[in-house]
């Protein structure tokens, strides 16, 4: 195990920025998010939950896919595809366990073939810094999913202590990443993390959602909990936003469109939503036409559809972000708890 | 609070038991003392679960723009704010006024749990309002908070009274304060030109386009928004963090400009917290000094500033150059 002082840090992430790109969270205009590091950035890597979850550094909110320039009856296909790799290659540091787990969720879908290749050459080119947790709040509820905040794994995974941060490198990277920064380390011991971890884990045992039982969320209960009464109102006051979506650190759909200038066409993908209203319309309509099935689609993918197709593996990793963020209060665990302590009839 | 709770609770439950009414519109207990969420209550029984807090912010007036429609009457419980947005729905033949069973209902101010989580006061059990103060329980003890600095935004300047009543449950007047609502917009129209851009581009760069602020507006009440029907050519999901794609805002805040009525749910549900009440209170103030004084959403009929004439107008050179008459 390595330290670096606390006040060594901006050291560290203006060394880094030499040869990478440097993601990290950043406070801007009153919000703590991922943000390119430049020298004045005002870094939070003690905030627990950013705003946005870093997943959109690997699929961006909105991304450029082709081109097309016409002339006459001539189209030239231009591809905008990135190789980040040899270009420049990234780091992305203080992601927490959550978060961590749900690049997995998002790997699953992107990595599987066919290859989504915009996502793989960013995920190939980032070496990923985690950071554990000391302080979660009432929201969080990522043990459910058997994640550990207190060791998140990653390329390297980081303990923020008193006047430390504690470094431990697991993998290639991590200890490419290490020997980039040699200067600025020194041995750290081992004490300090572990008691660190026994704390948290204390905290994290009694915090309020610890207990959710996901046990009915299973394939075999897909057409009980898909027909269960209980929708109708869960989904009552849903304003049909996509903030859930687009907090959410697992939430993968995307829409791709045409926009057209004046030297040709532009396609591109962007975030899409399953809360609004032209979600998946095809030319025969949308199969979902009000907001209580569009409500059930959300829950139904991330606890039963997504896990009957990834060997059980949930598509939410209780960071908690719908919990503080939805408009209306309403969110996954009020969800799991409604559907998930109705007994089998 | 517990009492003016226990009271409405007594009126829902009359009402439903006697059948004047269908169905109750308030607010229900979450998992937290400060997560309720707007609901409807068809039933005593489900009244199980009626709660009306110091967290109850959310308006429940574009709700009725369904249930009004329902079968049978519905049953609102209306803060002062949500009064507001009430009679301009109705105004604009929205809400079937006929249907609908007013209860106006005490507001003293409602609390923002992240303003108080942003105190370093997490894990919240209860709270308890006193005058100015919050005194906030915790497994950890208690804190005691200055209220004005944990209400929500909209409640920080708020003198309204209720608008529109079929009876009211007020036990507590709320005393009418030294408060000016226009102070924020004042200090950005002090700014140089340079400078009011440089803010509100930081704070649009922040939009993720999740549409919580259009979706929760009450007068943002189109069936079908143009930014959602593909065939409208300018529906847009993308987010561009280009200045243009961010005119979002402010091309929104000039459509509900005239009929806003500054209930501020738009700063309130807003998950990047940016201040999107400022565009439209700059509007009202432009308003009440181009045309005179006009508070959207007093009466629930009458001709508006925005869509009406006179000869006495402004002219457009007037509004071009942003003075007042």
């Amino acid at each position: 195990m390595l330290k670096i002082a606390k006040e060594r840090l901006n050291e560290l992430y203006a060394k880094i920025s030499e040869t990478m790109g440097l993601f990290i969270p950043v406070n801007y205009a009153g919000e703590v998010n991922y943000k390119v590091w430049k020298e004045g950035a005002e870094v939070s890597l003690e905030t627990l939950k950013t705003v946005k979850s870093p997943k959109n550094m690997f699929f961006p909110q909105t991304e450029n896919m082709m081109k097309f320039k016409t002339e006459g009856k001539n189209i030239e296909i231009i591809d905008v595809r990135k190789d980040y790799k040899e270009e420049k290659p990234f780091v992305l540091f203080g992601v927490k366990a959550c978060d961590y787990k749900a690049i997995e969720v998002l790997d699953k879908v992107f990595l599987a073939e066919p290859v989504d290749t915009y996502y793989q050459s960013r995920r190939e080119a980032t070496t990923i810094v985690t950071l554990a947790c000391s302080k979660p709040e009432e929201s969080c509820f990522c043990g459910v999913f058997g994640i550990d905040a207190t060791a998140p794994q990653g390329d390297v995974t980081t303990w923020l202590d008193g006047e430390y941060l504690y470094w431990q490198a697991n993998t290639e990277k991590g200890e490419a990443l290490t020997a980039l920064i040699t200067a600025l380390t020194e041995e750290g011991g081992e004490e300090t993390v572990a008691g660190q971890r026994e704390t948290t884990k204390a905290v994290l045992e009694n915090l309020p959602f610890a207990k959710l039982d996901l046990s009915r969320f299973t394939p075999e209960n897909l057409n009980d909990l898909f027909e269960a009464k209980e929708w109708e109102e869960m989904s009552e006051a849903c304003l049909g936003c996509g903030t859930c979506t687009f907090v959410c650190p697992t939430c993968q759909c995307f829409d791709i469109r045409d926009f057209k200038t004046n030297e040709g066409v532009i396609r591109y993908r962007c975030w899409d939503s399953c809360m609004y209203s032209d979600f998946t319309l095809m030319a025969h309509g949308n199969s979902r036409t009000t907001q209580m099935q569009r409500f059930r689609q959300r829950f139904m993918h991330k606890l039963v559809y997504y896990p009957s197709q990834n060997d059980g593996l949930y598509s939410c990793v209780g960071c908690g972000r719908c919990v503080n963020k939805c408009p209306q209060r309403l969110n996954i665990v009020k969800v799991v708890k409604t559907l998930g302590g109705k007994k089998d009839d | 609070m517990k009492d003016v709770e226990l009271k409405m609770l007594e009126r829902a439950k009359a009402l439903l038991e006697s059948g004047e009414v269908a169905r109750v519109i308030g607010w229900k207990k979450g998992d937290f003392c400060h997560d309720p969420s707007p609901a409807s209550f068809e039933s005593v029984e489900e009244l199980d679960s009626f709660v009306y807090d110091y967290f109850c912010g959310a308006n429940l007036s574009k709700y009725l723009i369904q249930m009004s429609k329902k079968e049978g009457k519905t049953a609102v419980f209306l803060k002062p704010c949500d009064s507001y947005s009430f009679n301009q729905l109705v105004k604009e033949h929205r809400i079937k006024r006929e249907n609908v069973y007013v209860i106006a209902v005490e507001c003293l101010g409602k609390l923002d749990i992240e303003k108080i989580k942003a105190k370093g006061v997490s894990f919240v059990t209860g709270v308890e309002v006193q005058d100015k103060e919050v005194k906030v329980t915790t497994p950890y003890g208690e804190e005691v908070l200055s209220k004005p600095d944990v209400v929500l935004t909209k409640c920080a300047t708020c003198n309204k009274t209720h608008q529109v009543k079929d009876e009211e449950i007020i036990l507590h007047e709320r005393p009418e304060r030294d408060v000016n609502r226009f102070e924020e917009v004042e200090k950005l129209e002090a700014m140089t030109e340079d400078e009011r851009f440089a803010y509100w581009r930081a704070q649009l760069s922040k939009c993720i386009r999740c549409n919580a602020c259009r979706n929760v507006c009450p007068a943002c009440s189109c069936v079908k928004c143009v930014f959602d029907n593909p065939a409208s050519g300018i529906a847009a999901k993308a987010n561009d963090d280009k200045f243009e794609e961010q005119l979002f805002h402010i091309i929104r805040a000039f459509h509900v400009a005239g009929r806003c009525t500054d209930c501020g749910e738009c700063s309130r549900v807003c998950p990047q917290n940016i201040p999107l009440h400022l565009l439209n209170r700059k509007f009202i103030k432009d308003i009440d000094g181009l045309y005179g004084e006009y508070q959207a959403g007093e009466t629930d009929e009458g001709k508006t500033p925005l869509t009406s004439y006179t000869e006495g107008d402004a002219e457009p050179n007037d509004v071009f150059k942003g003075e007042a008459k």
